[in-house]
Order: C-alpha cells, then sequence, then structure tokens
C-alpha cells in the first residue's frame, strides 16, 4: 500500500473530514504533507503523529513517558524493519519476534491501543495477505 | 532502570549524551555486555544499547531510549523532532553505517567512506542553514540534536570526514562536540582512540548493504520538494512584473580584459594538455570543458572574467614523439597545438587565450621564479647516476638504452623493464648497454641535479592554506589530497632533467639541462597570460582582487594545490593563488569502470565524425561529470539521455511553448493572467533558479544542470494540466486561460535558454533565435525570474531542437569504438601531464616507461580493431590479442599496479 493510501486511510479512522493531499519523494517514495501553516512534513510515522494530534487523539501516542517511548519504538520498527528491503529470512525473523512480544500482551503498549499498532498493522498487512494467499496456492 | 552497553557500540554515544537529562529521575545502572550477547528476550538478533526499564519493558532502539530520558524531562514531542528522528532512522543510519564499516573494518578511506554519505551530510547543512537557527529543531539544543549528534560523531571527529564546505554543519558539530555531556560520552565510547574504538564492535555487524541507487552513478540524486511560503511568493510574483526593466546595462566588452578595482575578477584556468596526444573525452570533461561552464556562467552573472588553457609542451614525451615522426619537437608541438586547438574550438570551449608554454616569457618567468628561489636558500643540489652517451653526448633517457639483462640474460632489455623476464631494471645495471640512437656504449657518469626544498616552505603553506581553505570551493577530493601530503610530509623534489626540450636552467653547471615539466607546467598560465597581455600581472601577482579558480583532474591536485603554491610562497612576489581548486574523479569507458587498466578511448576528433553535435556531447559529458565520484561514460545511457531529458523533456517543453505562440496566438505573446497556481509555478522556478546559481557558485556544475531539467520538467507538467490547446478552443474565460499559460510557458523557455547557454551555447542561441529574447536577457542571468518576453512580444519561427539518437545509430558507433569489449575496456582519465612521478630518483624513468608502453598498447589496440574491422583470420587476431593484453599486464606492472584480469567474456 502506498504511504500516501495508508495515510487517507489513517485519517479517516481518526474521523478527519477533509483530506489531506500527499506527494511522494525520492525512490522509496516517502510522503510529504504540505500543511498550511508551516513547513511541510517528510515521512510516514512524523505525518501520521501529527494527524494524531490534528484529531485531538493525543492519547494514541501513549500517555506516560513509557508509553510514548514505546509507540515511537515501534513506529521506528515499522519504518526501519518492517519497510525494509526484507529477504524472506528477515521476514520470517520479524515475525517470528513480534510473536514472541506479543504473547502475554493485547497491543503492543500492553493494553493500550495505539497509533503503534495501527501504523504496525498497516505495514504487515502485505505480509501477512501473502502468506495466506501462498497457503491457499499450497493447498 | 538498567542500560546495557557494549565495547565500541555506536549507539552508546547519544545514549550516554541524553542520560544526563534523566538524572535525579530514575536511578540508572549500566551494565556493559558483549556484541554477541542477547538482552531482549523477544529479539532474535543481539541489539545493543538496551535500556531495561522498571516495568520489565524494553527499549532497544538507540532514539527510543534518548527520547524517553528527554521525557522523563519534562520535554514534549513535537513534529520537527520526529520529522529528524524518522530521517535519522531510515535515511542517515543506512548510509552512516555503511561508511563506518568501509572506514572501521574495510579499512577504506576518502571518497570511498565519505561518498556514501555525503548526500546525508549536505541535507543537514541545507537545513541548518534553510531554517536559520543554531540547532536542528530550534534555538535549543534538543533531543534531535543529541540523537544526530551521537550517530555522526565517530566519523565527523575526524577532520578529513566534516566537509569544510558544509559551514552549517560544521559550526551546529563543533557546538555540540564542546557541550560537557557529549564530551563526556565521546570519551567514554571512543576512549581516545578515535573512530578504531568502534572496530570490536563492527567487526562482529554484518556487512551493511550499501545505501540504495549509490552504485548507480549517473542517475540525478532526490530532488527535495521546496515549500514555499506566502512571502516568498509574492517577492517572485514582484520580480516577474518588473520584466526587461531590472537588467543591468550590459558590461562592454574589454580587450585584453584585465581586472578592474571594486568588481569580481575571476580568473580561470584549464589544466594544460600535453601536446603529443589527441585530447580523449575524459581530458575534455575534467578540465576545458568543465572550465567552460563555469566561465560562460561567470560571464552570464557580469563578472570580470579571464578564462585561459593552452598545451603543456615541453618534456621526454615530445622528444620521444618527435622522433618517432621524424619531426623537430618544434614542429611536434606545431602539430599537435593546432589539433588541439581545433578540437576545442569544435566543442565550442570560449578561452580568452588558447596559448602554448614553449614561448620566451615562459623561460622568462620561470627563470625568475627559480631566480628567486635559490636566492632565498629554497633551492638544493645533489648527486644522481645516470647513463650518458659519449657520442651523442647526452644523458639517456631509459627508453633509449638496451643491454642485457642482468637478472635471465635476454639481449635486448630495454632501459627500465626486461621484455622476456618482465622484471624492473635500473638502466645502470644493464649488461652490455648500448645507445639506442647510436648504438655505442654509454657510460656512467654522475650528474647534478637540482632540487626544490619543499620541506623548508612547508610551514608557509600551512599557513596559507589555513587561510584559503576555510569557506573556499575546494573540492573534497583536493581538500583530501593535500591533506595525506602533508600528513606524509614533504620531501625535497627534483626540478631539472638532463634533456633539451625544456626552459633552460639559469646556474653555471647547468647548460646541458632544462626544468622539469612539473616545476614550470603550471608556470605555464602566467606565461600564456603574459603573451596575452604585458599587464599579465595585474592577474597573477594580485591575490587581492583576483578570484583565481583553477579545474583539473584529481590527479593534478598535487601541482596546483602545493608544489606551485610553494615555489610561489618562496619566490616571495606576491603572487595570485589558487582560491577554488576544482578537481574531478574518474571517468571510465564503458565497461572500463573501475578498472585500472590506462589507455585510451574516444579522441575529441572522433567525436566530431559521430554526426552527433557537440552540444549533444557537452551535455552528456556534463551530465555524467565526475563530480564526487568516478562515473562512466556509456553509449546506451547517452542515447537515453539525449532522447529523455533533452528531447522528452528540454526540447519538449520549450518546442510546444514556442508552438503554441505561433499556432494559437499569430507569433505574439499573449496577455498574462495570473492565478494563485500560476504565481505559485513562478516561485517554484525562482526558487529553483536561484538553486541552480547556488550550486554554479559552489562549481557543483552537474547538480545544477539536473536543476535546470527540473525546471522544464515543472513546465511541461504545468502545460500538460492546464492543456491550453483544449481551452484555447472554448470560452472567453478559456481562451484567456490559455494566453496565460502559453505566456507563462513561453517565458520559462526563454528564461532555461539563459541558463542553458553555459552547457549548450549553440542550442541557447537557437532557441533565443526562435523567441526573439531581447539582447540583454540573453547575456545576463539574475537570480529572480523576470518576464522577458512580454504580451505582445513577436517571435520568431519555432523548430524541433534535438534529434532522436536511434539504438542502431549508437550501436554502430560503439562497436566502432569498441567499447563493451574484452581488448578495449580502457578506462579515459580526465588527466594531464605531468603526471607525479612515482619516485624522485632524478631520471625520467617511470614515467617515460609507461608513457612508452601506454603508446605501445594505444598501438597494439589500433592493430586488433583494424583487423576486427577486417572481418580477418580468427587466430591472427587472437595472437594480436595476446600480445596486447601482455603488453596491459607489463603496463600494469610498472605503474605498480596488480596485472589486470580478463573480466569475463565478450559481450555480444
Amino acid at each position: 500500500m502506498a504511504a500516501a493510501a495508508e495515510l487517507s486511510l489513517l485519517e479517516k479512522s481518526l474521523g478527519l473530514s477533509k483530506g489531506n493531499k500527499y506527494s511522494a519523494q525520492g525512490e522509496r517514495q516517502i510522503p510529504v504533507l504540505q500543511t498550511n501553516n508551516g513547513p511541510s512534513l517528510t515521512g510516514l510515522t512524523t505525518i501520521a503523529a501529527h494527524l494524531v494530534k490534528q484529531a485531538n487523539k493525543e492519547y494514541l501516542l501513549g500517555s506516560t513517558a513509557e508509553e510514548k517511548a514505546i509507540v515511537q519504538q515501534w513506529l521506528e520498527y515499522r519504518v526501519t524493519r518492517v519497510d525494509g528491503h526484507s529477504s524472506k529470512n528477515d521476514i520470517h525473523t520479524l515475525l517470528k519476534d513480534l510473536n514472541s512480544y506479543l504473547e502475554d500482551k493485547v497491543y503492543l503498549t500492553g493494553y493500550n491501543f495505539t497509533l503503534a499498532d495501527i501504523l504496525l498493522y498497516y505495514g504487515l498487512h502485505r505480509f501477512i495477505i501473502r502468506k495466506l494467499r501462498h497457503r491457499e496456492v499450497g493447498n | 532502570m538498567r542500560l546495557f552497553v557494549s565495547e565500541g557500540a555506536p549507539g552508546s554515544l547519544p545514549v550516554l549524551a541524553a542520560a544526563g537529562r534523566a538524572r535525579g529521575r530514575a536511578e540508572l545502572l549500566i551494565s556493559t555486555v558483549g556484541p554477541e550477547d542477547c538482552v531482549v528476550p523477544f529479539l532474535t538478533r543481539p541489539k545493543v544499547p538496551v535500556l531495561q526499564l522498571d516495568s520489565g519493558n524494553y527499549l532497544f532502539s538507540t532514539s527510543a531510549i534518548c527520547r524517553y530520558f528527554f521525557l522523563l524531562s519534562g520535554w514534549e514531542q513535537d513534529d520537527l523532532t520526529n520529522q529528524w528522528l524518522e530521517w535519522e532512522a531510515t535515511e542517515l543510519q543506512p548510509a552512516l553505517s555503511a561508511a563506518l564499516y568501509y572506514l572501521v573494518v574495510q579499512g577504506k578511506k576518502g571518497d570511498d567512506v565519505l561518498g556514501s554519505v555525503r548526500r546525508a551530510l549536505t541535507h543537514i547543512d541545507h537545513s541548518l542553514r534553510r531554517q536559520n537557527c543554531p540547532f536542528l529543531a530550534g534555538e535549543t539544543e534538543s533531543l534531535a540534536d543529541i540523537v544526530l549528534w551521537g550517530a555522526l560523531y565517530p566519523l565527523l571527529q575526524d577532520p578529513a570526514y566534516l566537509p569544510e564546505e558544509l559551514s552549517a554543519l560544521h559550526s551546529w558539530f563543533q557546538t555540540l562536540s564542546t557541550q560537557e555531556p557529549c564530551q563526556r560520552a565521546a570519551e567514554t565510547v571512543l576512549k581516545q582512540q578515535g573512530v578504531l574504538a568502534l572496530r570490536p564492535y563492527l567487526q562482529k555487524q554484518p556487512q551493511p548493504s550499501p545505501p540504495e541507487g549509490r552504485a548507480v552513478t549517473n542517475e540525478p540524486e532526490e530532488e527535495e520538494l521546496a515549500t514555499l511560503s506566502e512571502e516568498e511568493i509574492a517577492m517572485a510574483v514582484t520580480a516577474w512584473e518588473k520584466g526587461l526593466e531590472s537588467l543591468p546595462p550590459l558590461r562592454p566588452q574589454q580587450n585584453p580584459v584585465l581586472p578592474v578595482a571594486g568588481e569580481r575578477n575571476v580568473l580561470i584556468t584549464s589544466a594544460l594538455p600535453y601536446v603529443n596526444n589527441v585530447p580523449h573525452l575524459g581530458n575534455i570533461i575534467g578540465c576545458v570543458l568543465s572550465a567552460d561552464v563555469f566561465a560562460r556562467y561567470s560571464r552570464l552573472r557580469q563578472w570580470n572574467t579571464l578564462y585561459l588553457c593552452g598545451t603543456d609542451e615541453y618534456g621526454t614525451a615530445t622528444e620521444t614523439k618527435a622522433m618517432e615522426e621524424g619531426l623537430t619537437p618544434q614542429e611536434i608541438c606545431d602539430k599537435y597545438h593546432i589539433i588541439h586547438a581545433d578540437i576545442y574550438r569544435w566543442f565550442n570551449i570560449s578561452f580568452d587565450v588558447f596559448g602554448r608554454t614553449t614561448t620566451p616569457q615562459q623561460t622568462k618567468i620561470t627563470q625568475d621564479i627559480f631566480q628567486r628561489l635559490l636566492a632565498r636558500g629554497f633551492v638544493l643540489q645533489d648527486t644522481v647516476e645516470q647513463l650518458r652517451c659519449e657520442r651523442c653526448a647526452r644523458f639517456l633517457a631509459d627508453r633509449f638504452v638496451e643491454g642485457v639483462c642482468p637478472f635471465c640474460g635476454f639481449e635486448e632489455a630495454r632501459g627500465d623493464q626486461c621484455d622476456k623476464c618482465g622484471k624492473l631494471i635500473n638502466a645502470v645495471e644493464l649488461k652490455k648497454p648500448q645507445c639506442k640512437v647510436c648504438r655505442s656504449c654509454p657510460v656512467v657518469k654522475s650528474s647534478q641535479h637540482l632540487f626544490l626544498d619543499l620541506p623548508k616552505l612547508e610551514k608557509r603553506l600551512e599557513e596559507w592554506l589555513g587561510k584559503t581553505l576555510p569557506g573556499s570551493d575546494w573540492t573534497p577530493n583536493a581538500r583530501f589530497i593535500i591533506r595525506s601530503w602533508l600528513r606524509d610530509g614533504l620531501k625535497p623534489r627534483c626540478i631539472t632533467r638532463d634533456l633539451k626540450w625544456g626552459t633552460p636552467v639559469p646556474l653555471e653547471g647547468f647548460e646541458d639541462k632544462v626544468f622539469y615539466v612539473w616545476f614550470d607546467a603550471t608556470i605555464g598560465y602566467l606565461s600564456i597570460t603574459a603573451n596575452y597581455t604585458d599587464q599579465w600581472e595585474r592577474w597573477w601577482k594580485n591575490p587581492e582582487q583576483v578570484d583565481l579558480y583553477q579545474f583539473m583532474a584529481k590527479d593534478n591536485v598535487p601541482f596546483h594545490g602545493l608544489v606551485f603554491p610553494c615555489s610561489a610562497l618562496g619566490a616571495e612576489d606576491n603572487y595570485t593563488l589558487v582560491s577554488h581548486l576544482i578537481a574531478t574523479e574518474y571517468l571510465n569507458y564503458e565497461d572500463g569502470k573501475f578498472s585500472k587498466s590506462r589507455g585510451v578511448g574516444v579522441f575529441g576528433d572522433m567525436a566530431q565524425d559521430t554526426g552527433i553535435p557537440a552540444d549533444i556531447w557537452r551535455f552528456y559529458l556534463l551530465y555524467i561529470r565526475p563530480e564526487g565520484q568516478d562515473s562512466a561514460f556509456s553509449w546506451t545511457d547517452m542515447l537515453l539521455k539525449n532522447n529523455s531529458e533533452l528531447l522528452n523533456n528540454l526540447g519538449n517543453f520549450i518546442n510546444r511553448a514556442g508552438m503554441f505562440v505561433s499556432k494559437f496566438f499569430g507569433g505574439y505573446v499573449p496577455e498574462m493572467v495570473l492565478t494563485p497556481d500560476d504565481q505559485r509555478l513562478l516561485a517554484h522556478v525562482t526558487l529553483e533558479l536561484r538553486r541552480y546559481h547556488q550550486l554554479l557558485e559552489k562549481v557543483r556544475i552537474r547538480d545544477a544542470l539536473r536543476s535546470m531539467l527540473t525546471i522544464s520538467r515543472h513546465g511541461n507538467q504545468y502545460i500538460q494540466v492546464n492543456e491550453p490547446w483544449k481551452r484555447i478552443k472554448g470560452s472567453e474565460a478559456d481562451r484567456q486561460r490559455a494566453g496565460t499559460v502559453t505566456g507563462l510557458a513561453v517565458n520559462i523557455a526563454a528564461l532555461l535558454s539563459v541558463m542553458l547557454q553555459p552547457y549548450m551555447p549553440t542550442v541557447s542561441a537557437t532557441i533565443q533565435a526562435q523567441l526573439q529574447l531581447p539582447p540583454p536577457a540573453c547575456s545576463i542571468l539574475l537570480t529572480n525570474f523576470l518576464c522577458t518576453l512580454p504580451a505582445g512580444h513577436q517571435i520568431g519561427t519555432v523548430s524541433p531542437l534535438f534529434q532522436k539518437l536511434e539504438n542502431d545509430q549508437i550501436e554502430s558507433l560503439r562497436q566502432r569504438f569498441g567499447g563493451g569489449q574484452l581488448e578495449e575496456t580502457l578506462d579515459l582519465k580526465a588527466k594531464m601531464s605531468p603526471k607525479p612521478a612515482v619516485a624522485e630518483t632524478g631520471t625520467t624513468a617511470a614515467p617515460q616507461q609507461i608513457q612508452a608502453l601506454m603508446d605501445e598498447v594505444t598501438k597494439q589496440g589500433n592493430i586488433v580493431r583494424e583487423l576486427k574491422a577486417q572481418k580477418a583470420d580468427k587466430n591472427q587476431v587472437a595472437a594480436e590479442v595476446a600480445k596486447l593484453l601482455d603488453l596491459k599486464k607489463q603496463l600494469a606492472v610498472a605503474e605498480g599496479k596488480p596485472p589486470e584480469v580478463p573480466k569475463g567474456k565478450k559481450k555480444k
């Protein structure tokens, strides 16, 4: 899913009515948001956090210092590890690590749903769909 | 909470520097673990540093740990910081870990290391500059600064990797490095061992894959999206509306061009090509063409500009060539000087002077500098042993001696190397030596030579460099080369030779000797100017008023950045010294990429025979200019760039803009009523124009060309979105809109014609004639985008500017010039003589021998080519190819390089 589409989806789920327009930059097609009252913002997680604040849903960024740091850690994980050019092996390790991390948790921060869950879900979507398809073919 | 760190893990730097923020808010224990210990239970791969929180949670991201410390101190998150940290994780880290790995684990140096991070460093520098704040996210130091500083510190603490031209980055980095928490973190992690302290950790890491897109050097760099404020847009509109009025009067042409007090006086030199060869594409892009672009740009800025070059004519190579061709050295020089001049004329190089070094002025000025050095005690004498032929009454250069090999007994060993056993020979060790010319037996004689006492001049040189380099536009490779010479310490250098063809040495006992070319070749610039005007000293002894730009390939840096400055400083005569030394990397040819085998590829005079216009050659060579890294000439790429950038982008836009004026508006520029969208476009074009200026002021020729192409891309989009060809058939409002779009587009075309002038002068003139651009607008380029073709202006006849290059045409050229074939994988070096001598022994051994071998390789290459063209017998071809490979092997040995391993099969 292109970053712009992902951000539009996020806008909707946040209940933001006015849709933003995004442009893409460079070979990795990094999303750029031209804001009305300031400089543009570049980067998926940067823009996503900005949208969350715009929607007055700051709790999605975590409530305590610890939660906030954890949310950002997983957002970084999303853009560096999940979006990296992963080999099959990398993907396997990544899913395994996440599985073991989530074993005793409901959400990435523990019990609170946050932006990290949304973006990680979007990011993993493509692997998991592929895996399912793969299985169908296998059967 | 507990922090796990590991010896030499770079992530510890920012974490330790940020830890101070949390002091007093939580207790912090620090444990050291091995680089391969898995601290985090759920992660398969080891990761440090890691912070284990009291809740049992783990933070395994360096940025997240730093962020947590800052959050504990009451800091609030903001967009700008998030953006910097995201950029750090996704862009900076991949580039940086590759650079650190190259440096620390693989022991690479210089541009091999810097190459991968330069773009990132430039990005930081530009951002700091643009927002005009001392710190990344505002007026005070914050999380983003600590994270980026910590990431960069291991590399940038070595000044060799902190490019001085990135001055904003420089001062930001220094400010942070002197702060106490940062200083302490640096000491803890690097332990005063510098970057090598990271070794125990980095060694255990997998080799990072090089950041994407770096391998393909011919591709454009990322275009950053511009952000525009209302103010910028308003300013662009105001400038546009002023139009032609804002152009200053044209400065009258002077002859001769002389410096003017109170003006910007730009003196431009291009490395002097050595006379005994036809220049190849490498010479052309490395020196004369790059300098030409800057000279033309400088004139467009109305700076008082003198651009000079000439042929370098003295030396053994000329003497040898003369013997080969049965001419006198003077005749050889006359012949080749004309060949050079013709080629540069064809390439449209706008020299104010194209002179030569074999003139009385050269003798006068060289001898004067020598006398001054001698009088001031900067010249040493020493004895060197050499073979002398009594009958010919001269010392023999190595290629003029033959004899029996002292190692294998081969009868016809040369003075430098045995063809049979391949061993290098010192000419005086040959048994039964013979003079190749008269066949008599030479004797060993010692010969007196003069040496320039560089160690004695070193301190002056360093002082001068200390004043000159900061804030100047010396290219990073030039800075690096000079720095490494100084680090190794300067040694006395022999400046005389036992030759006839050179500048005579004015000293008793040295009547039979001449100055070695590397002492007097750079003085050629002065003598060429002196032949142009008797007031040459106003350029060359006027460092206060003259800005000297010298263009060359990087192998010439020591002569221009070190030897000549030392001579000039020692002579104490207030010489103008180089302010901006612009050195290119090497241009390779087709598959000769990164191959070290030396040879020849496409020559300047052959380019003319291809039927491809000079401007297209200029464009492509400048597009792939080896700026910051080596690049490769490729026929296929040339076709692509011509057809995509010139034909489909630039040519298409300019032609459409002109055609709309002709077809829809009878050849008269229509009225323009600018909408907010148009105003935005104006501002975008202005911004890109500014970038073009910024880049060319810094002599980033290749990047500036891309800026120009970006404008025409904006233009094409603009036409595409607004569809004037449809609107012209619509309502009154639609027709007016079509007029505005056409008018604005044709004005962008006019602007492009001027920006294009330094790169493609003929095409530029053609566009300006088609558009009937008023004369002052053709010759001046301001930093604002003006309306130079106002409503009502009548344009001329518009016709297409570029031709498509076809596959079969390019394929036949490739065949003709032999790209992509094993025996012809030759790389072109953008170089000029003199070469830095391998070892300074006082004999002409090494360079001469290499030259001889290179000539033989060339000849043999031609034989092979001809045979192939005639479809000769396979075995015969194979035999000649074997000879060629052998010669190349010898050449590699002579150059002290490992013999080239043949690269796979021929490509078909």
